[in-house]
């Protein structure tokens, strides 16, 4: 396949991921407002919004970080999403892969929290830098046992592909690392709470207390690049878990229900647990979250079958 | 010399950086001094008219209390009343609101407050004055220390009147709202900028300290 066909094959995906992405936030917001009694947002009200803030008329900028910090988010969700076979075997939505893509989604996932900060930094405002440290903190923390079983699914599948690891878990539900690699799978949904930013973890961007974090300066244009790219992150991160733990997906519908079914995790988790203060979720995430992972490592090790 | 001379204040013209008068030389250097400029609606008017829908369809209310009117606006979210069907979502920053409600009475302390957020706020922005008093001061019409008619200091789109208005009325203000905003009447922040120094010279005649700059960018 030539480059220029991927690269549209791409551009393709992160349109589709963001549609996704967009209307997946929306149906979960619907959800959670008919738990409440409520009848909720329409359905394509995230779009609405989204071009809402790109219309504003007005734009102020605080320097090039804060002009950057989205453009740096932006790359951290296309970056991510372009190294994570969306569809296992699909031409289309099989996205780049090479050898030891998986590091390098995971340095992505980081980059675009980094980018942020330096931007939201910038802005001068001082909730930016308490949500960023909140932020940064709490990240620190969950990529201990994410990273513990991202090492054992290493050791597992002795491969560092995307691609690779889901080929190995076709043919059975039984083949999935849910299944064979269990601890590994519990370490990581862990670090996934902290990542999706639901309570009990979303103390980042506190709307009541601190007027949502690190954006508080974010406005406009800057605005809507940061809600595009949450959409496009969220689906990556739901993909990239869908296919180290949870065997893939060989078609659309069952990229869907299995990423749906991932999302509704933190979000059952959420509507049940108050938020917790950054001390308390970093001391939990190195507590039974981090145990778990290196468990995951240890029965790798000694026990590991594949 | 012509008239605008004599009073440079109103001379929009020739006035290229605003004082900043109420600031320290220090703070100075730290605030934007450069004039607002009014801003035009899309060339194409179906551009218009269809971001005029999408701003109608997502308005973004500053969640910000400022007087004994905003206890009806927590009623508004929830399951009785469900503003979120219709579009209308509170954000937490002046920098991502586009309506802002000022509810009820306001104080000469909080009118700067009103004033900080409002200019904050990215256009096309709304202003609602929700209750009597926003409109002739109601029960504290002789009050030494509240404003009488808001309209006087930031460019209000619509009021809703009554002490207080419940959230039925509330709802039924946004459906107004929305119809204006779609017909496209609601150009407050342009109006601001044009009479910038009128608002100006009214907001200054209340706020006797005025240590903040002259426009909050």
């Amino acid at each position: 396949m030539n480059w220029a066909l991927s690269i549209f094959y791409y551009i393709v995906t992160v349109l589709v991921v963001l549609v996704y992405g967009l209307l997946l936030y929306a149906f979960i917001a619907k959800t959670m407002a008919r738990v409440q009694g409520r009848i909720g947002i329409p359905i394509y009200q995230p779009f609405l919004d989204i071009i809402q803030t790109y219309g504003r008329r007005t734009a102020v900028t605080h320097g090039y970080m804060f002009d950057l910090g989205p453009v740096f988010r932006l790359t951290g969700g296309l970056g991510t999403l372009a190294f994570i076979p969306v569809i296992y075997g699909s031409e289309i939505f099989g996205n780049f892969h090479f050898a030891g893509d998986l590091l390098l989604v995971m340095y992505f996932i980081f980059f675009g929290q980094l980018g942020m900060a330096l931007g939201a930094g910038e802005s001068g405002h001082p909730y930016a830098p308490m949500g960023i440290a909140r932020g940064l903190a709490q990240m620190t923390a969950f990529e201990v046992p994410f990273a513990l079983a991202v090492i054992a699914v290493f050791m597992q599948y002795e491969t560092a592909s995307i691609t690779e690891i889901v080929a190995a878990q076709q043919g059975s539900i039984y083949n999935w690392t849910l299944f064979t690699n269990p601890f590994a799978v519990l370490a990581a949904m862990f670090a996934f709470l902290g990542m999706s930013m639901y309570p009990p973890f979303d103390l980042v961007t506190a709307p009541n207390e601190i007027p949502i974090g690190p954006p508080t300066e974010y406005h406009s244009a800057y605005l809507s690049l940061l809600q595009t790219n949450r959409a496009i992150f969220a689906g990556a991160k739901l993909v990239l878990f869908m296919n180290l733990f949870f065997g893939g997906a060989t078609n659309l519908p069952i990229m869907v229900l299995k990423t749906w079914a991932i999302y509704m995790i933190p979000v059952l988790i959420g509507v049940a647990f108050p938020r917790f203060k950054v001390e308390n979720s970093i001391r939990f995430f190195l507590g039974v979250p981090t145990l778990v992972g290196i468990i995951a490592v240890l029965y790798m090790q000694y026990w590991g079958t594949v | 010399m012509n008239k605008q001379d004599k009073n440079p204040g109103n001379n929009r013209e020739n006035l290229i950086k605003l004082e900043n008068a109420g600031l320290t030389a220090e703070e100075q250097q730290l605030f934007c001094d450069a004039v607002p400029v009014p801003y035009e609606p899309y060339s194409l008017e179906f551009v218009e008219r269809f971001h005029n829908w999408i701003r109608a369809n997502s308005l973004w209310v500053l969640a910000f209390g400022t007087g004994c009117g905003a206890i009806e606006l927590n009623p508004l979210m929830t399951s009785r009343f469900d503003a979120n069907r219709f579009g209308v979502m509170m954000r937490p920053t002046p920098r991502q609101a586009s309506v802002l409600i000022v509810a009820g009475y306001s104080s000469v302390k909080t009118l700067k407050r009103i004033i900080r957020s409002y200019e904050q706020m990215q256009g096309p922005k709304f202003v609602i004055g929700l209750g009597i008093c926003t409109i002739n001061g109601g029960m504290y019409y002789d009050s030494y220390n509240t404003i009488n008619c808001l309209d006087r200091y930031i460019p209000v789109d619509l009021y809703i009147t009554g002490c207080m208005p419940r959230p039925e009325a509330l709802l039924a203000g946004f459906m107004e709202l929305k119809r204006k905003i779609k017909a496209g009447e609601c150009d407050g922040a342009n109006r601001y900028v044009k009479d910038f120094d009128w608002y100006k010279a009214n907001q200054k005649k209340v706020i006797k300290k005025w240590d903040m700059p002259d426009y909050n960018w």
